[in-house]
């Protein structure tokens, strides 16, 4: 064998988990998901081919309101996970010093050790009627009578902003390692207040962080189940609830496809619309290309 | 103290915990003009440069600009503009925009702001480079622009931190000129620092040498390089031969000096009174030292110190070439090892290894310190 060949085997056996990766877990079951959606039932056990069930999406309300009342809840989890994840990504990387930043970093890993239905039920057990805020407020008098906290929008985007604020938080601290604090200084050093510096110059400079966390934190909103389920109840409208619904309870697997396809291509919409608002490319986040 | 410093300092001392970066630091800088702070890596300039800045406080002493004390005013405050180490331009701004950076944050018209920067661009001699991103630019373009964004707001003051440090050689001694002209051309004063003594001769009107946090000397750059007051002076400032040793003796017009290796000389107390059997330093300069061939002159004297020359007997042992500033090796007799520039004209004597030559230079040319740390002995 020669060198290239050598090379070529090489490239191949590194590369080949990778693929294996996303020919299994993620092109095999999208195109079975696919032609499964495309199919359509017209008497027991005999199909056809047809947009059937993308139809159906289409022609009722709740289904497409489902959709859009999902991605638009997405779109303010992401909103608010950046208001909460910024400060905190800016304090570990530009404020705290060597040895706290560790502990701190640490100290926003520790919630993903438990699992979501844990973390679920933990907020359950603080919010519920007979739950440890409620009789806190009847304690201190606030409130005479039990409160429900659960089973509301702000309960479930609270608990969504809590489970993925981490993936926030990680890709900005990493951008904003990375910058130099003589930036900062220098924008100070040039006149501006701490409103321009972190405007015209923090801000810009973390955008493929911030770009890259939204992204992440968007699609796993979007995806999540058990948090709007637990927090929101039965009515809580997620549309991966219908997605479960068509799937188990109706066990009309082919329309739980076509769902399924809809909310990969409308959250992928919403990314692509996101980016060209922001200005950013999808290659910019992963790749800063500077001299 | 009657006319008003652009800069001055009284005092100024830094504390990290228990370690003192910057040291009772005191000076006033003139309007327009070019002041140097001389000193090897991790001497307190930086620290010192940020305190101006605003960016540390000092733990003691003042700051004052245009007469005026600062110590209370936020770092966007202060009208002192600083270039920094890595020139920290904005890479996600282009060159017009990072000059307009400062502006827009003062509040200036828009029309006024182009206006300006087209100026600004114009002077440092980028006229066309204001749509250019920050990535395109060269060293030297970068170095300008870096510059520019400061000059633009009409800073009473310009520091400017190691900007060269980052500079290959060529681009450097270039940049050399074109910071010293830029200076004179916007007649603001400049505080550069630097660990480089060549840069701080070439560039400044004044300069600062420090050490330990502390100036040691202020002076014009001839001052510093001819007549150095301490042996760290000396020894940073120039290149020199030097020699270890101790004081033989006193005569009115200086001292007699024995090196460690028995090399007699005479020399000039440099740093204050001498005392027999002071541990010394004695420093010569390369330049100040006459080569002839050894059968050009009566070579029975050649290691006699007493007279008003001292004059060494050698032989060749390397030539360091370097155009014109090139020097010779040449091992004493005593076993010294002597740098000397080689003469650029006069008889052909050929400067081959191993030749034979005699060293001569005044008493005035070997500068001697008291050796620092050691008792005199006795
Ligand atoms: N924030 C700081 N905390 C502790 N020590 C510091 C700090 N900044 C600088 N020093 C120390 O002060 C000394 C002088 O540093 P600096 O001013 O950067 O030197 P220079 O610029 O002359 O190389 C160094 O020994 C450095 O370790
Ligand atoms: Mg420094």
């Amino acid at each position: 064998m020669n060198q290239r060949s050598i090379r070529r085997l090489t490239l191949f056996m590194l590369l080949a988990p990778f693929l294996l990766w996303i020919a299994l877990l993620i092109v095999l079951p999208h195109a079975g998901i696919f032609t499964l959606s495309l199919r359509e039932k017209v008497a027991p056990l005999v199909y056809t081919v047809g947009p059937g069930n993308y139809l159906d999406f289409f022609r009722e309300p709740i289904y497409w309101n489902t959709l859009l009342r999902t991605a638009s809840f997405s779109v303010l989890v992401t909103a608010l996970t950046f208001l909460v994840g910024f400060p905190i990504a800016y304090y570990i990387a530009k404020i705290a010093g060597r040895r706290a930043r560790g502990a701190l970093f640490l100290g926003c890993l520790i919630p993903l050790w438990v699992s979501d239905l844990v973390r679920a039920y933990g907020w359950m057990i603080l919010l519920r009627e007979t739950g440890v805020v409620s009789s806190f407020l009847q304690w201190t008098g606030i409130v005479s009578v039990p409160v429900e906290l659960l089973y509301n929008d702000a309960t479930v985007v609270v608990g969504l902003v809590y489970t993925v604020v981490l993936f926030m938080i990680v890709p900005l601290v990493s951008t904003l390692d990375g910058m130099d604090n003589s930036l900062i200084e220098a924008g100070y050093n040039l006149g501006g207040n701490g409103l321009t510096v972190m405007r015209r110059i923090v801000i810009p400079y973390a955008m493929p962080g911030i770009v890259a966390g939204s992204i992440v934190v968007f699609m796993l909103t979007a995806g999540s189940y058990l948090t709007p389920i637990l927090l929101g109840g039965k009515n809580s409208m997620w549309f991966t609830e219908q997605i479960y619904e068509q799937f188990i309870t109706r066990f009309n697997w082919e329309s739980g496809a076509a769902f399924g396809i809809l909310l990969l291509l409308f959250t992928s919409l919403t990314v692509w619309l996101g980016l060209r608002l922001s200005g950013q490319s999808l290659a910019s986040t992963v790749a800063r290309n500077e001299a | 103290m009657a006319a008003i410093h652009d800069l001055e300092c009284r005092g100024v001392r830094k504390r990290f915990g228990a370690f003192v970066a910057v040291d009772g630091v005191s000076f006033g800088i003139p309007s327009g003009s070019f002041f140097s702070i001389l000193g090897p890596s991790g001497c307190g300039k930086t620290t010192l440069l940020r305190m101006i800045a605003g960016f540390e406080e000092p733990s003691e002493g003042d700051i004052l600009i245009k007469g005026r004390s600062v110590l209370s005013l936020a770092p966007n405050r202060r009208n002192v503009k600083l270039v920094f180490q890595h020139l920290a331009l904005f890479p996600m701004m282009n060159v017009a925009e990072n000059i307009a950076y400062g502006l827009r944050c003062k509040g200036v018209a828009r029309g006024e702001i182009a206006r300006r920067t087209a100026d600004v661009l114009e002077r440092v001699g980028l006229p066309h480079a204001g749509s250019k991103d920050i990535g395109q630019l060269s060293g030297g373009q970068k170095q300008r622009i870096a510059i520019a964004r400061c000059m633009v707001l009409d800073p009473d003051v310009l520091l400017l931190d190691e900007p060269l440090g980052a500079l290959d050689l060529k681009l450097r001694e270039q940049m050399k000129i074109e910071l010293k002209m830029l200076q004179s051309q916007f007649g603001t004063t400049f505080v550069y620092i630097t660990h480089d003594q060549s840069e701080a001769l070439v560039m400044s009107d004044r300069v600062a040498v420090m050490n330990h946090g502390r100036f040691e000397q202020v002076g014009a750059p001839r001052e510093l390089y001819h007549d150095p007051v301490t042996a760290f002076v000396a020894g940073f400032v120039g290149d020199s031969n030097r020699w270890p040793g101790r004081v033989l003796d006193r005569d009115p017009a200086g001292v007699r000096v024995e090196t460690d290796s028995g090399l007699t000389l005479a020399a000039c107390e440099a740093g204050g009174v001498l005392r027999r059997g002071d541990a010394v330093e004695v420093f010569v300069r390369p330049e100040s030292i006459s080569v002839t061939g050894a059968q050009a002159t009566d070579a029975t004297d050649a290691t006699d110190g007493s007279g008003e020359h001292n004059r060494q007997a050698g032989r060749i042992e390397g030539t360091l070439f370097n155009g014109a500033n090139s020097r010779i090796l040449v091992r004493t007799s005593t076993g010294e090892q002597v740098e000397a520039d080689l003469p650029q004209r006069g008889p052909d004597i050929g400067f081959e290894n191993g030749a034979p030559v005699v060293l001569a230079w005044e008493r005035t040319g070997s500068k001697c310190f008291a050796r620092a740390g050691e008792d005199p002995a006795g």
